[in-house]
């Protein structure tokens, strides 16, 4: 094969490429159809998101609370027995059991009227991930020195204080990788939520591949968009834990 | 229950951790303006009888007078009368996602409700009393060990106390930082505070201390001014403490 058979070669393969992405994703506008799964995809993550790390800290709370607290006796301590034990069984059963079926569960038994899949998908991802995100903010407050708790209580700050205003602070920066690690884990995650009908990205890229019959480039084009989101989140939370670190010099 | 004169009262304080009696009955009191030095051996029970008295430890028995409330009572609300007994520790616990100024202006503003302005203002004229005012910007983490420890002090003055705790402040030093926080306790005995110091440091207790309490198993079993403790100690056991400190 000499130079020209070579250039020839690229040149056909690129005038291929053109119009397979031609056919594939601007003829019929399907690229639309892609946009809305990439925009459906965020907003399932973001939303999660944000359910994840509310239901995190109040189960983490909970549960750090019981296994710090001193007195193990009175109505307080029942109180919190109690509280303990539901977040237990809350773990036990999201962590237990598969994500696409707590989705399918959410959508075809609970929110039996439902219309639109996306609210309920950020709902059973946002209760799934909290689960985890609970025992990895549990795992951070108990790594936090007692010391730091003993301190902040001594100057008169109330426990929900010395949480808010100490303790969790220190937690997050210590927890901020593990938590990027289950960012990207439920980023992923939400490509099953065309289970219950919603177009997101995975579902769209193998909606448009069963249009066409193409396969190639549509799943390879998910697969990209998905790498390309985990990178920008990887570099943002990378860029967030460097701020985080200008205090321990 | 106590006298205009006294700050803080124990009767018959009990602590247990599990099976094992740490406090077994402990009568004393702290007057207005007092400096009470309590030394003993590692174990006796001197650094859980300090943290009962601010409720860090929760007593198993008998009762704690600061002020005339009986703050072991569990209705009543600990926080308020932590905010008036500062507690220094021997790990200095400043706060290592603060700067030093945030560390100190922070329990006012939130449990005070003072201005920031205000609390700034006055943490600056203790930073600058203790000589690190050009240390206000700087992360815990970027300081020395005496530097942290009278930051810590600073830190509970902020927030204008009765009475001051402090739990071997100068155990985790470098043995050349220890002058410089005794210097600022010394200080601030000088200046009238009331203060309660469990301390390996028998220099000190013989200096400033009015009163110093030798706790042995859990009781206190001699107590006086320095110099009867020093100087003509009766119990075997202080005696026997004393030969291995001094």
């Amino acid at each position: 094969m000499d130079v020209i058979n070579i250039l020839d070669w690229i040149n056909n393969l690129w005038s291929t490429f053109v119009h397979e992405f031609d056919f594939v994703f601007i003829q019929g506008d399907r690229y639309k159809q892609m946009l809305d799964g990439i925009f459906n995809t965020l907003k399932i993550t973001a939303g999660s998101l944000v359910i994840g790390i509310l239901i995190g800290i109040v189960v983490a709370a909970i549960r750090s609370s019981y296994d710090k607290s001193g007195a193990r006796h009175g109505f307080g301590f029942a109180i919190l027995k109690v509280l303990n034990a539901i977040c237990k069984v809350y773990l036990t059963i999201i962590r237990g059991t598969p994500v696409v079926v707590q989705l399918m569960i959410c959508y075809f038994l609970i929110f039996i009227s439902a219309r639109d899949g996306v609210p309920v998908a950020i709902f059973a991802f946002g209760i799934n991930s909290g689960a985890y995100v609970a025992e990895i903010f549990r795992g951070g407050i108990m790594a936090v020195d007692n010391g730091q708790f003993e301190a902040g209580r001594s100057l008169g700050f109330n426990y929900v204080q010395t949480m808010i205003y100490i303790v969790i602070p220190q937690m997050f920066k210590a927890v901020l990788p593990t938590l990027c690690n289950e960012f990207i884990a439920l980023l992923k995650e939400t490509s099953v939520a065309g289970y219950v009908g919603v177009m997101d990205l995975t579902k769209a890229g193998n909606s448009i591949a069963g249009r066409t019959y193409s396969y190639f480039l549509p799943l390879l084009t998910v697969a990209a968009i998905y790498l390309v989101v985990v990178m920008i989140l990887t570099w943002l939370v990378g860029r967030l834990e460097r701020r985080l670190r200008k205090s321990d010099h | 229950m106590t006298t205009n004169n006294t700050l803080i009262k124990v009767e018959n304080l009990v602590k247990s951790f599990g099976d094992i009696k740490v406090l077994k009955g402990i009568d004393t009191e702290i007057k207005h303006g007092e400096v009470v030095v309590i030394i003993g051996a590692s174990g006796s029970g001197k650094s859980t009888f300090l943290r009962c008295l601010n409720r860090l430890e929760e007593s198993t028995n008998g009762h704690i007078y600061f002020k005339d409330t009986d703050i072991t009572d569990p209705k009543v609300n600990i926080n308020v009368h932590r905010q008036k007994m500062g507690m220094v520790f021997q790990q200095f616990n400043l706060f290592p996602h603060m700067t030093v100024l945030k560390n100190m202006i922070s329990a006012p503003m939130k449990l005070l409700k003072m201005s920031k302005e205000d609390a700034t203002n006055k943490a600056m004229a203790l930073l600058e009393k203790v000589g690190l005012a050009d240390r206000a910007d700087a992360y815990p983490s970027q300081l020395s060990g005496g530097q942290k420890q009278r930051i810590a002090i600073v830190r509970a003055l902020c927030m204008d106390p009765e009475v001051m705790l402090f739990d071997e402040p100068t155990s985790a030093l470098d043995p050349e930082m220890v002058g410089e926080v005794l210097e600022l306790m010394k200080d601030l005995a000088k200046e009238g505070m009331t203060m309660a110091v469990v301390t390996h440091e028998m220099g000190f207790a013989r200096e400033v201390a009015d009163r110093v309490i030798f706790i042995d198993e859990g009781v206190i079993a001699e107590e006086g001014t320095p110099e009867e403790i020093f100087g003509n100690p009766q119990c075997p056991r202080l005696k026997e403490f004393l030969s291995k400190v001094l």
